[in-house]
């Protein structure tokens, strides 16, 4: 576990959307010389030396590159939300701005913050009432719970595989070393250095590939996980080219993971949304379009929000009752589109089948209780997509649909540990240009072993003396 | 077995702690209790057992050696004992870091056992029996009593448990099996029913040796010799390292080949390890051959150590090749062995099984958690080696006797000693194998090297009152040397001057561009403490006594500053979580945040500190915030 607040974190703590204003918080003994490092006010004074509980007006810089014109809050610790000094940044919102700051920091010192961790501290300095500590530890709980959640299941699958190969080869080679300290008679490790230099310099620039993958914002998919459900030729794909028309913007186009399945990344009104694009749900013998049909169903257990298509111009039928399942535990919109043509399916219609596709639900009252926004819309003619968007903010600012910050902030911890990762490599190869004994050097690959680990959540526990024993034959 | 109420002798003398069997974890407990001024009696099997050393004539070993000095700066025997009478020795992975030097003492098991019986029998407060003891008697939940085999009683306070490999023992080779502890040695078949009345659990391990053989009947031409240390280095703090200086004997070392390793493919099913008579599984670091020809197929052959039992002997021991085969296999296999092609086995090789326990029972002061002064130690806690077993032997005695003076216990952690990550790893993970010490086991063995036991447990062993005052004050003017050397090295600076630069070029060291620190020196790998004495001209005159320690001290910090810095940085860290500790009576389901699995877990183990929480498998992060947050130990 991470130390008990040796150390400065830092953290977005603002909505990661693009509002108006982003606020990024540190704190810790190193915010206020953290915040020097990367900031640049009008006069020549520095931060660390300005009065507590005071703003002041500067832009945040990288080396020579202005990142932003800021405001900046200083409040010296214990008369501070964590009761530690605190220092917090007034960007302009937009997810790149308020991104590029934590990392910044991180960068300068500072920790990715664990979910939850600036409430612990503040409780654990005594600044929250004891009373609100079982509040405090299910908010802990539940956010680390989202956050492993997101962190493995949003990390793609062959990212995680890269990171496991590297991981292995890790510890493989701490283990041989390992196992020729405790079995010198048996074992010799006399001249491994330059080998493993070769391999070392081989996984740093493995790794550092990988950090760039990140830059790319190809680790992670970011933003609300939408995905866009209906029957074939119910207009899908016309309700995303809707969504993504030229006065959208598109922010990046990441490639499927499937060819069936298309992937976009769009804001709307400030709100990211990753959407899906999946194969109509039916029931098919085709093979390939099976395949296609059953992505769907995991993209949909897995999404925050569901786009649920119906083509009102054609009735209802026993797909559309699997989709209703699909749904059922989910925060979805239901679309009636082709509201240009003559209607079959009416507002009403929907609610009644609904209702009888599940006989749980089926009760006399059930029907006041139908929460699930209905739009009407004409994708072809670009109708209703306005109505979408103001559902779409009031669901998110009514905070019914809960919006993923942990993935922007995990994006930034993997970095961080893949960073932690590479410099523990680079020990390795330092003490081996030192030439230090090779005992120093399983320290600092135990080290990297271990950072790499907290990306795919991941313990170290018994795996170095496991992968002693399963590869090495030890003596007496 | 004699029932109680059939009016047995009581002894009246009672007594205040019994420490039942004397291997190598009895005997330190034993010797700790009595020098602590308590009434102490140690039953074995046999008075000729002990301190036996029924498998390898080794103490030491990677990680091995620094239990032993760990355990002698505490105040305990073994590193004595064997320093007294060793006939090889040798400093492992000297080429490497000095965390991972390591002594390693071939032992004249005979002598081992006289001198350690006879330091027995001269301490004041302890008494020796031999006795089976067959029934640990309680009254609500805390220890009264011991019963023996002939029904006689024995009063007592604190019951320590040492029963290494005897509780229900069986030998096994091929299909012969005997139900005898080591050597033939009477087995203890009572005992393990009397705990299990007492809702102890008790685990089934099994461990292996290899064949002694006849010297006359071993060819050495074949064989190439090993020699011990021309500087022999003693074990503990206390010998003056003159008197280590023998003449050694000498170990052999030859190879199995093909032809042994066809020999044991064709007869594995007649093992009683594959034929399903052995259930256990074996330790994976100390594979008997049939293990290793059978897991690492590929390898072409496996070395093999012929090492004397004694000097007064002519048995040796044939280091790595245990096994359990059947003797004829035994004798075929071995004879395919370069030198051993007319050895004659005077002892076979065989598998042992026996009773013990699952040491999450236990607190980490050894004492068992719903049992009142029961403690137990070595093998019986699920661990192998001699060290091992004296290591918990002398913090089952320490503990024993501190509970006794009503003080609190003495639990080195992790960071301390190696002695703490052995009984940590012990009392919170699980184990389906005897435990063995591994270097890699201590994260912090930067910290925990061989040459500083004393500087990091000599305090602790003067405080509990095992280490005299003048040991205790010698080892303090030593520290202040060390440190007042270091300082100076760190605060003198030399110049450009020839003389500096004709020492470098003497040592290959590059030239000087301009002043530097003697410390700045001492870091270059081929420079130390000792070749700068020239170009150090206010060096002060170091004791006799101490100036090696001190030297080696001095150039082991300042070579390796960063790293060690950096280690005790971690460990600031890790000290945190481990003092807080946890209250006895908490109560898991009540704190809602955390999920259902930590709370099984945390039920089951029962962590004693929110440290030691955070190791067990199951317990994640979050919840250990979460523990933090309930147990509001803020401000």
């Amino acid at each position: 576990m991470k130390g008990l607040y040796n150390d400065t974190i830092a953290a977005i703590s603002t909505a990661m959307s693009d509002a108006g204003i982003g606020i990024v918080r540190m704190s810790g003994p190193k915010a206020y010389s953290i915040a020097d490092k990367i900031y640049r006010g009008k006069k020549e004074k520095l931060l660390s030396e300005q009065k507590t509980h005071t703003i002041h007006y500067g832009y945040v810089v990288d080396g020579e590159c202005v990142v932003d014109e800021v405001l900046v809050m200083l409040m010296r610790g214990p008369h501070s939300y964590t009761g530690e000094d605190t220092v917090e940044i007034n960007c302009h919102g937009g997810v790149y701005v308020v991104k590029r700051i934590l990392e910044l920091l991180v960068d300068r010192g500072a920790r990715p913050a664990e979910p939850g961790e600036f409430t612990k501290r503040a409780f654990l300095n005594g600044k929250i009432d004891l009373s609100q500590a079982e509040a405090v530890g299910d908010l802990i709980s539940s956010k680390n719970q989202y956050a492993l959640q997101s962190s493995v299941s949003q990390l793609k699958g062959n990212i995680r595989n890269k990171i496991s190969e590297i991981r292995n080869e890790i510890i493989y080679h701490t283990a041989f070393i390992e196992s020729a300290l405790d079995d010198p008679e048996h074992i010799s490790v006399d001249g491994y250095g330059d080998k493993l230099w070769k391999t070392v310099e081989n996984l740093m620039s493995q790794i550092k590939r990988l950090i760039d993958t990140y830059d790319n914002g190809r680790i992670i998919k970011e933003g609300i996980r939408t995905v866009i459900l209906g029957k074939p030729n119910v207009g899908k794909s016309s309700l995303l080219n809707a969504l993504l028309g030229e006065d959208r913007a598109i922010v990046t186009e990441i490639a499927g993971t499937t060819r069936d399945i298309l992937e976009e990344h769009i804001n709307l009104r400030g709100i990211s949304l990753n959407i899906m694009d999946t194969a109509g749900i039916r029931d098919t013998e085709d093979l390939v379009e099976k395949i296609g049909v059953d992505r769907a169903k995991i993209y949909a257990d897995q999404a925050d929000l569901i786009l649920y298509v119906i083509d009102v111009s054609k009735p209802l039928d026993e797909n559309d009752r699997e989709i209703f399942q699909l749904i059922t535990h989910k925060k979805a919109i239901i679309l009636l589109n082709k509201t240009d043509l003559d209607a079959a399916v009416t507002e009403e219609d929907v609610k009644r089948f609904y209702f009888a596709s599940d006989p749980s639900k089926n009760n006399s009252k059930a029907m006041d209780k139908f929460t699930i926004p209905l739009v009407l819309m004409s994708a072809k003619e670009k109708m209703g997509i306005d109505v979408l968007e103001e559902t779409l903010k009031d669901l998110f600012f009514e905070g019914n649909l809960s919006f993923n910050d942990e993935i922007y902030i995990t994006n930034v911890r993997h970095k961080a540990a893949l960073q932690d990762a590479c410099s523990a490599l680079a020990r390795v190869k330092e003490s081996i240009e030192s030439d230090m004994p090779e005992d120093f050097y399983s320290i600092d690959l135990l080290d990297a072993y271990e950072a790499l680990g907290s990306i795919t959540g991941e313990k170290t526990g018994e795996d170095l003396v496991n992968e002693i024993f399963s590869k090495f034959c030890m003596g007496k | 077995m004699k029932d109680l109420a059939n009016s047995v002798w009581i002894n009246e003398d009672g007594y205040d702690v019994v420490v039942i069997g004397a291997g190598h974890a009895g005997c330190e407990a034993a010797l700790a209790a009595s020098r602590l001024g308590f009434r102490t009696i140690v039953f074995t099997v046999s008075v000729d057992s002990i301190a036996l050393m029924p498998c390898n004539p080794n103490i030491g070993g990677s990680s091995k050696g620094h239990l032993v000095r760990e355990v002698d700066a505490l105040g305990g025997e073994m590193g004595k004992v064997i320093d007294r009478t060793f006939i090889q020795s040798k400093m492992l992975n000297k080429s490497k870091g000095p965390a991972v030097h390591s002594l390693r003492a071939q032992a004249d098991k005979a002598n081992y056992s006289r001198t350690m019986r006879m330091v027995l029998e001269s301490q004041e407060n302890l008494e020796i029996k031999q006795m089976e003891v067959t029934r640990i008697l309680t009254e609500e939940g805390k220890v009264t009593g011991v019963q023996t085999f002939s029904g006689t009683v024995y009063p007592c306070r604190i019951v320590i448990l040492c029963t290494g490999t005897y509780l229900r023992a069986r030998c096994i080779y091929g299909e012969v099996s005997s139900n005898t502890g080591p050597n033939g040695l009477q087995a203890a078949n009572y005992l393990t029913d009397s705990l299990r009345e007492m809702g102890i659990e008790m685990y089934r391990f099994k461990t292996g040796t290899p064949a002694r053989i006849d010297r006359n009947t071993v060819d050495f031409s074949k064989m190439e010799e090993q020699f011990g240390d021309d500087r022999v280095v003693p074990f503990s703090f206390t010998t003056d390292p003159e008197e280590v200086q023998i003449d050694q004997a000498s170990c052999w070392l030859t190879y199995t080949n093909q032809k042994t390793h066809d020999i044991i493919r064709k007869n594995l099913d007649r093992s009683p390890l594959f034929s399903g008579m052995i259930e256990g599984t074996g330790p994976r670091y100390c594979p008997s051959i049939e293990d290793k020809v059978v897991k690492f197929a590929d390898k072409e052959r496996h070395q093999v150590f012929i090492e004397p039992e004694g000097l007064e002997t002519n048995e040796m021991y044939i280091g790595g090749m245990s096994s359990s085969l059947p003797e004829d296999v035994q004798y075929a296999m071995y004879r395919t062995v370069p030198g051993l092609e007319n050895v004659k086995i005077v002892r076979n090789a065989y598998a042992i099984e026996y009773d013990c326990i699952d040491a999450r029972q236990l607190k980490p002061s050894l004492e068992f958690r719903n049992i009142e002064g029961l403690f137990s130690g070595g093998q019986f806690n699920g661990s192998s080696g001699y060290e091992e077993a004296a290591a918990q032997g002398l913090m089952a005695g320490i503990n024993a006797a501190r509970k006794l003076q009503g003080k609190d216990a003495v639990v080195l952690d992790r960071s301390e000693a190696y002695i703490g990550v052995l009984i940590d790893d012990l009392v919170t993970k699980e184990s389906h194998e005897p435990y063995r010490m591994m270097t890699s086991r201590a994260e912090y063995r930067l910290l925990l090297r061989q040459d500083n036991a004393d500087q990091r447990l000599t305090k602790i062993g003067y405080e509990i009152g095992l280490i005299p005052e003048e040991r205790y004050q010698k080892l303090l003017r030593k520290e202040e040397w060390i440190e007042s050397e270091i300082e100076r090295m760190k605060r003198t600076n030399v110049g450009t001057s020839k003389r500096v630069q004709d020492l470098l070029e003497r040592y290959g060291s590059t030239q000087l561009a301009s002043g530097t620190s003697l410390a700045e020196l001492i870091r270059r790998p081929e420079l130390s403490y000792r070749s700068l004495k020239e170009i150090d001209e206010k060096r002060p005159e170091i004791p006799e006594e101490l100036k090696e320690d001190v030297i080696d001290q001095v150039d082991i910090f300042i070579k390796y500053e960063g790293y060690i810095s950096r280690q005790k940085r971690q460990v600031e860290q890790f000290r945190k979580l481990e003092s807080k500790k946890i209250p006895g009576d908490i109560d898991y389901d009540s704190i809602k945040s955390l999920r259902i699995e930590a709370v099984q877990k945390l039920k089951e183990y029962r962590p004693v500190s929110v440290g030691q929480a955070s190791r067990i498998s199951g317990v994640s992060p979050a919840d250990i915030s979460v523990l933090l947050l309930y147990m509001g130990n803020g401000r």
